[in-house]
């Protein structure tokens, strides 16, 4: 989720920058190319995204999802192409299925649970005990 | 010692090693891919490279996954650029040449490199026995899941991808495919289905 939310604005902030739209069509197209791109994987790099990518490749599947914006398909059917392709890793925020929901749950508990652990040892070592039968 | 105590940690650092224990049995390179089991994408592609006799097709013939169902289809995706091709070179070419009068038909694609230079370096590999195609925008390659070259995929006769090989492909694995899927084969154990470079 983090790495989406880095990713996102970098992408619309390139668009916006380096590739100036000749008609507001062409413009809505390139942010929605932008904003799905932000969100695959670039196969042949590490850890950035297909639009922050300059790598041939990413380029090229940046061109399919134009196309396939072009050609009336939602970014969920275009996420959904390049997932039957390249499997769940392809999309750089894991969907909220199945063991997935650890990725997104566990953190949370971890975080509470430590924070809950603290607050209980902090009080019990701040407590004057009475009888300190502990060996 | 605090036996309650040492009973909780090891409890709760146990799960923990035994999570990163597993982590270092995987290989992060390592990616499966949803395809082998699959309908094989269809493509149609131009020959850029015709290959040498009796597996030659002329240059600028297109090649179409969907004329060559009943064959056993190796679909090797290369580059003049890429080192790794250089090692699977031989073991594809002389591999397609002893199949050559078998329902086997044998595809380099050409991966984001000019077809001059896949001409070139098949020249000075000493040539290649079967056609190469080009493929614009890498569609293909995309289609077919590519994370870079070489890597080789086998589809079965019915058109269904059996096998996706990542790095360079040996003669043992080609043969052992081929000879799982042709039909009237002499039967054993189908190969996993994908591999690692």
């Amino acid at each position: 989720m983090v790495v989406a939310l880095c990713t996102a604005w970098p992408a619309r902030a390139q668009v916006a920058g380096t590739r100036p739209a000749s008609t507001a069509a062409d413009s809505a197209l390139e942010a929605r190319t932008a904003a799905i791109a932000a969100t695959l994987r670039c196969p042949v790099c590490q850890g950035e995204s297909i639009q922050d990518s300059p790598a041939e490749l990413a380029q090229q599947m940046r061109a399919v999802v134009r196309d396939r914006l072009r050609a009336g398909e939602t970014p969920d059917e275009i996420k959904a192409y390049f997932v039957s392709k390249y499997g769940e890793w392809i999309l750089l925020e894991p969907r909220m299925t199945g063991l997935n929901i650890l990725l997104y749950v566990l953190p949370v508990a971890l975080i509470v649970g430590g924070l809950a652990l603290v607050a209980v040892l902090v009080r019990r070592w701040t407590t004057p005990t009475a009888n300190t039968d502990e060996s | 010692m605090n036996w309650r105590r040492a009973t909780i940690a090891m409890l709760a650092a146990v799960p923990l090693i035994a999570l990163f224990a597993f982590g270092f049995t995987r290989n992060p390179s390592e990616i499966p891919s949803p395809l082998p089991g699959r309908d094989a994408p269809a493509w149609a592609l131009t020959v850029f490279a015709p290959g040498e006799p009796p597996l030659a097709r002329p240059v600028g013939d297109t090649l179409r996954l969907h004329d060559l169902l009943g064959k056993v289809v190796v679909l090797n995706f290369w580059a003049s650029w890429c080192l790794a091709c250089r090692d699977e070179h031989v073991p594809l070419s002389e591999t397609a040449r002893q199949y050559a009068d078998r329902p086997a038909q044998f595809i380099g694609v050409l991966y984001n490199d000019r077809p001059a230079a896949g001409t070139r370096w098949i020249a000075d590999m000493g040539g290649q026995s079967y056609p190469s195609v080009v493929d614009p925008g890498a569609r293909t390659a995309i289609d077919y899941g590519l994370y870079g070259v070489p890597e080789t995929f086998i589809v079965d006769t019915k058109g269904r991808i059996a096998y996706k090989h990542l790095g360079p492909i040996s003669e043992r694995v080609l043969r052992q495919w081929i000879d799982s899927l042709l039909p009237r084969a002499a039967g054993g154990d189908t190969p996993r289905r994908d591999s690692v470079r």
